[in-house]
């Protein structure tokens, strides 16, 4: 092949955040009118690599070509100019203008800057490329997720990208949705374009997809022809040999006559859960298994009472938890550690010792009146338990590690010993020495009698710090397993085949 | 990924931002002192206990809304509505000093005051609207309604029953700056040595931290307008007293000078952070320039330019600060 055909390179790219290094000796070639699927676990890199190449992130070494051309440093706004466009996740459209003038934002049809009429015959032709049916006029704060994707890709197209990355695009599309959206990825492909396709659906994937990448904790696995690859060896290459790290034994399960203190049945939610069924019971270590939009944080939040459920029950030690909310929850003993410590978690406007006892303050007041000196004995007891550096009362949590901030908010919580304890993404971007303490810390909590409920996208973290699973796809619990008799490969492959499985109903994932 | 961005990166400037933070954490109270030194040398009759204490005395009303201002910036939150609030105070105080009782009309005020801002808060929660724009609208209903209750008349009040507030001393010093002192030491105490305050910066520096801590983040929210309100009563009545004339028109562009001061002082506009002595700083900074201009017979002009230019710089000075942090 010649160079003309490679429409990114990159060569031997590194990415650092901090001291975590999220992306090491990455080389790829991404040819010309090809489709190219990035594939690996959360955290493997996919992401970033193309957030590298769309211009959001900057190499830290090596070199990324585009066209043939060696970039450096460039913004998503000479990306763009570079025929790149990257399409994300978290689309980044103005709700309050109208789908045209979104696909359009920029290149208004103009004279001397006063915009004139032909908008509309350019989106007519733009229509008859994507043919996605949308109306002009609606405005883009009306529209489906699934319809304002649509309206970020003709913005792509219209801007003649020749590269367009698409980070998760069918995690919010219905099955005939996603369908169209192949189709449309095939009528670019065939007019010369390069898509980057990163996904979690390999059944998407293998189906659309020409090359594919498969990536692991930050470096290239290998690259090839999607040709003779099939879901499994994509599996068995995201998934590699087991990491070196040790687990911490688990306490013995609680003996199946204990009642469980916590029962879901049956339970709805607006925000996607459908018809949940499960308990945990005191000093039982219960793991949520799943991919990002299973509904996994979802179960989490309805058991803290912060979202509502809109059918079944919930039982808490046998009584009807129908109107909980947070402040009720927490006086109950329940706790929630969330996804990202620092929007929902911390508060990093305060040291540590206020984000300690944000959750117990009555314990440490007395008619509202804060008891100072029991207030720092506590923080410093949780500071020496969890082993908190630096060691200070009043230290500066913004400027923590990651590691320093999880155990921070992880104090919050252990400080007053909770009943049932939900901890989601517990040790996600923290360094191995933090992990290793909160595996630890999980543990000690369920041979104090809690009750904890673990939601991690490591499947490995959840299967072997676990008693018992919950398998999930799309809102729903399909199987339950013991974690003593599971491996990461097998609750992977039920959970891809649960999804192939599963075509007619419609997703109703919130990413 | 993005929240190791920030680990343990030891600081090389460490001269630079410590100087900056110093400049950020002390500034308003360099600048005070600088003024006081300053304006010593260029006059006799400025570092006297009578001036001192009569700068204080005129500043009350305005230091004492100030102060319940910072734990409703503080908590995230805006209130445009003090000046119209301390307008429907005065009114009332004063209708009830003449038809009803002067004491009762001394605690009108306040109960009024709190019960309008119960109603900003009521609105910026139940509706889930900014504070910013709720504030706006219900100061132009309150300012409205004081009109109506005097029909647009002034009601002067000459009782001395009711003007001890506002004119009296004890020992030298005015009771309306005991008022304050009481008045600001409660706001300390509320801020920092109550789980009520604690749920202040809560809410005001992780809306959604808090709210997943069990706090309820909407009733704190209320409370923090109650108190705002509350003090722009109370500093109402303190100036019906003073002046012994109650107007409706009292108190225009009183709650930008609050929000002015408690800028100044350096209580971050994002919420989360700040502190009730900051405002009463800026108040005094303010009244201390204001001193200046009159002691030294320099054109009035210039005073709200100067002022002006002081609260741009200090908080540019607080963003680069933190900025570099």
């Amino acid at each position: 092949m010649t160079d003309t055909e490679i429409a990114v390179r990159m060569r031997g790219v590194a990415k650092s955040f901090g001291k975590t290094r999220i992306l090491n000796d990455i080389s790829i070639d991404f040819l010309q009118g090809s489709v190219h699927a990035l594939v690996g676990e959360n955290g493997a890199g996919k992401s970033s690599v193309g957030k590298i190449i769309g211009g959001y992130y900057a190499a830290d070494e090596g070199t990324v070509e585009i066209n043939g051309e060696t970039v450096s440093r460039f913004s998503p706004r000479d990306a763009l100019q570079r025929g790149v466009a990257m399409i994300h996740q978290e689309l980044q459209l103005v709700p309050e203008l109208t789908v045209l003038q979104n696909v359009f934002l920029g290149l208004e049809s103009q004279y001397a800057g006063v915009l004139v009429q032909g908008d509309l015959a350019r989106f007519r032709a733009l229509e008859e490329t994507c043919q996605f049916g949308l109306d002009p006029h609606a405005k883009v704060a009306r529209l489906r997720i699934a319809e304002r994707q649509k309206v970020e890709i003709m913005r792509a197209v219209a801007r003649e990208a020749r590269i367009i990355i698409m980070d998760e695009p069918t995690s919010s599309l219905t099955e005939d949705e996603a369908e169209r959206l192949h189709a449309l990825i095939a009528r670019l492909k065939a007019r010369g374009k390069t898509i980057i396709y990163v996904s979690h659906f390999l059944d998407h994937i293998i189906a659309n997809c020409d090359r594919v990448t498969v990536m692991r904790d930050g470096r290239v696995i290998h690259t090839d022809s999607m040709a003779g690859e099939t879901k499994q060896s994509l599996v068995d290459s995201m998934l590699g040999q087991a990491s070196e790290i040790s687990w911490p034994a688990l306490p013995a399960a609680p003996a199946a006559a204990v009642p469980p203190l916590v029962e879901l049945k049956e339970v709805c939610s607006d925000t996607g859960l459908d018809g949940v069924s499960l308990t945990i019971r005191p000093g039982e270590i219960v793991g949520l298994i799943g991919l990002v939009g299973s509904g996994r944080s979802e179960i989490g939040r309805v058991l803290f009472g912060a979202d509502r459920i809109t059918s079944g029950s919930y039982l808490l030690d046998g009584q009807d938890q129908d109107r909980l909310t947070i402040n009720k929850a927490v006086q109950q003993g329940l706790a929630l550690v969330p996804e990202d410590r620092r929007k929902q978690g911390l508060v990093l406007t305060q040291t540590t010792r206020p984000n300690v006892s944000l959750a117990s303050l009555d314990k440490i007041s007395r008619y509202g009146v804060l008891n100072p000196r029991r207030e720092r004995a506590r923080v410093e007891r949780m500071i020496d338990h969890f082993g908190i550096v630096p060691r200070r009362v009043d230290g500066d949590v913004a400027f923590y590690s990651g590691g320093n901030q999880q155990k921070v908010l992880l104090s919050k919580w252990a400080v007053e010993t909770p009943r049932l304890l939900i901890l989601d993404e517990p040790s996600r971007g923290v360094d191995i020495g933090a992990r290793q303490r909160i595996h630890e810390f999980i543990v000690e909590m369920a041979e104090a009698g809690t009750a904890i409920l673990l939601i991690s996208s490591e499947i490995e973290e959840v299967i072997n710090l676990s008693h018992r699973g919950y398998l999930m796809s799309g809102g729903r619990i399909f199987a339950e397993a013991s974690c003593a008799d599971l491996n990461v490969d097998e609750a992977l492959n039920r959970i891809f085949h649960e999804q192939g499985a599963d075509p007619s109903s419609p997703e109703r994932i919130i990413a | 990924m993005t929240d190791t961005y920030l680990t343990d990166k030891p600081d090389p400037k460490i001269t630079r931002a410590s100087v900056g933070q110093f400049a950020q954490q002390y500034g308003v109270l360099i600048i005070i002192v600088a003024l006081l030194i300053g304006l010593s040398f260029a006059s006799d009759s400025f570092f006297t206990a009578r001036n001192l204490l009569n700068i204080l005395n005129q500043s009350a009303p305005l230091a004492i809304i100030a102060c319940a201002l910072t734990l409703v910036i503080i908590g995230g939150g805006f209130d445009l509505s003090t000046g119209a609030i301390f307008g429907v105070a005065s009114v009332s105080a004063g209708y009830i000093a003449i038809n009803v009782d002067p004491y009762l009309a001394i605690l009108a005020g306040p109960v009024i005051g709190l019960g309008l801002g119960a109603i900003n808060g009521l609105i910026i929660t139940g509706f889930g609207v900014h504070s910013f724009l709720v504030t706006l609208a219900t100061s132009l209903v309150y300012r409205g309604v004081a009109i109506l209750i005097t029909g647009g008349a002034l009601i002067p009040v000459r009782i001395a029953e009711f003007s001890w507030l506002g004119r009296e001393r004890i020992g030298m010093v005015n009771v309306a700056v005991i008022v304050l002192v009481l008045f600001m030491l409660l706001m300390m105490f509320l801020l920092n040595r109550t789980t009520f305050g604690r749920k202040v910066f809560a809410v005001g520096g992780n809306e959604e931290a808090a709210l997943l801590s069990g706090i309820r983040t909407n009733l704190i929210k209320i409370m923090t307008f109650c108190l705002s309100g509350g003090a722009a009563g109370l500093a109402g009545v303190i100036a019906v007293s003073r002046i012994s004339m109650a107007e409706p028109q009292a108190g225009m562009g009183l709650e930008l000078e609050a929000i002015a001061a408690v800028i100044l002082g350096g209580t971050s506009i994002m919420g989360g952070s700040g502190a009730v002595w900051r405002s009463v700083s800026g108040v005094l900074l303010i009244a201390l320039i204001g001193n200046g201009f009159n002691i030294l017979n320099v054109n009035p002009f210039f005073k709200d330019l100067t002022t002006g230019v002081i609260i741009v710089v200090a908080v540019a000075l607080a963003a680069s600060a933190s900025r570099s942090r």
